[in-house]
């Protein structure tokens, strides 16, 4: 089954796809946009703005370290670099040069790492980018963006250029589907989107995995259980006001993401919960350990981050929030 | 005034402003306790050809003048040196000096962008100034903009891998604007740098990436002046000026112990080195 069809939400293209077609529009629009290639525009999908844009485009080689000061030096010259390559290979390799010539002072400098995720699949475990989240969470000054559907990559990329200070966007390779209609999609950084109302508990999801999420709560809602489901696409600033309102009024909390459990989403929104209004919390995402090689829903189903292992999550934390009331 | 005289006259006047920034060093790592007087002694003559020789165009009153031409500090463990040229420069006040290395204060131990003005990038971590400064020409040429762009390396810093992946790109690019010295003072933290990740043949390495070589003897601001407008005239490939230097030069017993890298002089110590260099 995939992604979104048992909430019966509109299949779409590969996100890496609709972040091609949004950065291409937003290049267009904003001639201080420069890109900078570590030879990959290929699969990044930024190939249409080296056609387009040759001038403001600059392929940097196997160069990631070099690409990234290269880009700092760039917006210190008032313009505006996108930095864009597989994520796992742009941050584990330049992560120094992201921190150093970028974060520490705040530069107006964009990171795009694309293939997030387990779901790149076949390329399998030194291709994917499981502990990306955590790396851009380890420097302080970034904005940590993760969409979930076309709409809101479109709105995510726009709202990246227009604020002023280091971004870091997660894009992926697999399909999604639509989760918002086209004209009417809310995206102010930092605030969660309500995706689905629900007063039972609230599953807190990032990226592929809000569709995910729907699926589950589709799963849910036949056996009784209303979940209301939170667009999480900005990981920093967190929306902790949003967290505590669900902690608050649905009592229980699951949360899934496309990431190791240490140091992602879930472990940032616990410190939320744990600091405003404590209540029993279950965490889907990748356990201590590299994947296996594969299609990425077998990968998906063997490392249990399928709308299923979400749904059970839920009824897990139902069960656990009346032994609580019970006490 | 005759031209050789008037040359002479300037050539003193910079070795008597080599000489000031020593005692801005001295004094300014002294006070703070830590930091790295040696390998800021090592580059005094550099900066100050730089700054006060007529090669580096700069207003100090308009930090950010989109022409200027860029320094950048990739060895960022020299920012006590960096910090003193700046304040003679007339980014900031003398008095900001004193207070390197103490909390609430923008003299950050190593030089942080947009604390202080002058500071054109964040260095400490070694090997990104190249990369940055390539950075600064490709948006110079967008911008329709003709400056220079100096990047002043360490030796020791020359075995990181992102030095020559900036070399190729640097070359690819023809970043004919792109100058790069190393102040080449033979010296890493552990020990001499042909015992412990040995460096030559160096020059050969800079040709081999494409780069135009000239080579300087550092302490000597005439020799660094016309090795750098050598490399100006250079076209269609960027340059690097290795710059021989000693290690805490102007202090004797410094440059004879190269465990002073990452520690200050103790007050006497101080005192002796003040009078060295008011002698030298």
């Amino acid at each position: 089954m995939q992604l979104g069809e048992k909430a019966g939400l509109k299949p779409s293209k590969p996100m890496r796809d609709v972040f091609g077609d949004a950065f291409l529009e937003l290049c267009r629009q904003n001639p201080k946009i420069v890109v900078l290639d570590g030879d990959l525009c290929n699969t990044t999908k930024t190939l249409a703005v080296r056609q387009e844009f040759p001038e403001r485009f600059f392929n940097i080689g196997l160069a990631e370290s070099n690409m990234v000061s290269i880009g700092a030096g760039l917006a210190d010259c008032g313009f505006i670099p996108f930095i864009t390559s597989m994520s796992s290979f742009l941050l584990c390799n330049a992560y120094d040069q992201l921190r150093l010539s970028i974060a520490i002072a705040g530069l107006n400098a964009k990171v795009v790492g694309s293939h997030g995720g387990i779901t790149l699949g076949k390329d399998g475990p030194t291709a994917m980018a499981i502990e990306d989240l955590a790396l851009m969470g380890g420097l302080p000054t970034f904005t940590i963006l993760v969409p979930c559907d076309p709409t809101s990559m479109h709105l995510a990329v726009r709202a990246m250029a227009e604020h002023v200070g280091p971004v870091y966007l997660r894009s992926s390779r697999v399909a999604i589907p639509h989760i918002y209609p086209e004209d009417d999609c809310p995206f102010e950084i930092g605030v969660a989107n309500t995706v689905r109302q629900g007063s039972d508990l609230t599953i807190i999801g990032c990226g592929i995995m809000v569709a995910a999420a729907l699926d589950a709560a589709a799963i849910l809602a036949e056996e009784g259980i209303q979940a209301r489901v939170l667009d999480m696409h900005t990981l920093r600033p967190m929306d902790t006001q949003a967290i505590a309102a669900a902690a608050r009024e649905t009592g229980a909390i699951v949360t899934a993401e496309e990431h190791l459990l240490h140091g992602g989403m879930g472990s940032n929104v616990a410190r939320a919960v744990g600091a405003t209004h404590p209540v029993p919390m279950r965490f889907i995402g990748l356990a201590d350990t590299y994947t296996d090689s594969g299609d990425p829903y077998d990968l998906l189903k063997k490392y249990g981050m399928t709308a299923e292992d979400i749904a059970q999550a839920a009824r897990e934390v139902v069960a656990a929030k009346g032994e609580t009331a019970g006490a | 005034m005759p031209e050789t005289l008037k040359q002479e006259r300037s050539l003193q006047d910079l070795k008597e402003k080599a000489r000031s920034l020593r005692l801005d060093v001295l004094e300014m790592t002294t006070r703070a306790g830590s930091g790295h007087p040696s390998s800021s002694f090592s580059s005094v003559e550099i900066l100050t050809a730089l700054y006060f020789g007529d090669i580096l165009r700069y207003r100090s009153h308009q930090p950010n003048w989109p022409e200027r031409d860029r320094f950048i500090l990739s060895k960022g463990h020299a920012a006590p040196l960096l910090y003193a040229v700046l304040s003679h420069a007339g980014y900031f006040e003398r008095e900001m000096l004193w207070r390197l290395r103490q909390v609430d204060s923008p003299v950050e131990g190593h030089p942080i962008q947009n604390k202080l003005p002058g500071i054109e990038t964040t260095s400490g971590s070694l090997g990104k100034g190249i990369s940055v400064g390539l950075g600064h020409v490709l948006g110079g040429r967008l911008n329709g903009l003709k400056y220079r762009v100096y990047v002043l390396l360490g030796d020791g810093e020359c075995e990181e891998g992102q030095i020559w992946e900036a070399a190729i790109a640097a070359a690819h690019f023809k970043a004919d604007n792109l100058i790069a010295i190393v102040d080449y003072n033979k010296y890493q933290e552990t020990g001499p740098i042909s015992r412990e990740m040995a460096l030559e043949p160096f020059a050969a390495k800079w040709r081999a990436f494409g780069w135009h070589v000239e080579e300087a003897d550092g302490h000597d601001v005439g020799s660094v002046i016309e090795k750098l407008k050598s490399a100006q005239a250079v076209t269609g490939q960027p340059s690097v000026v290795i710059a021989h230097t000693v290690k805490g030069k102007g202090v004797s017993f410094v440059e004879a112990d190269y465990t002073f890298h990452g520690r200050a002089l103790k007050p006497e110590q101080a005192e002796k080195a003040r009078e060295e260099i008011l002698c030298s």
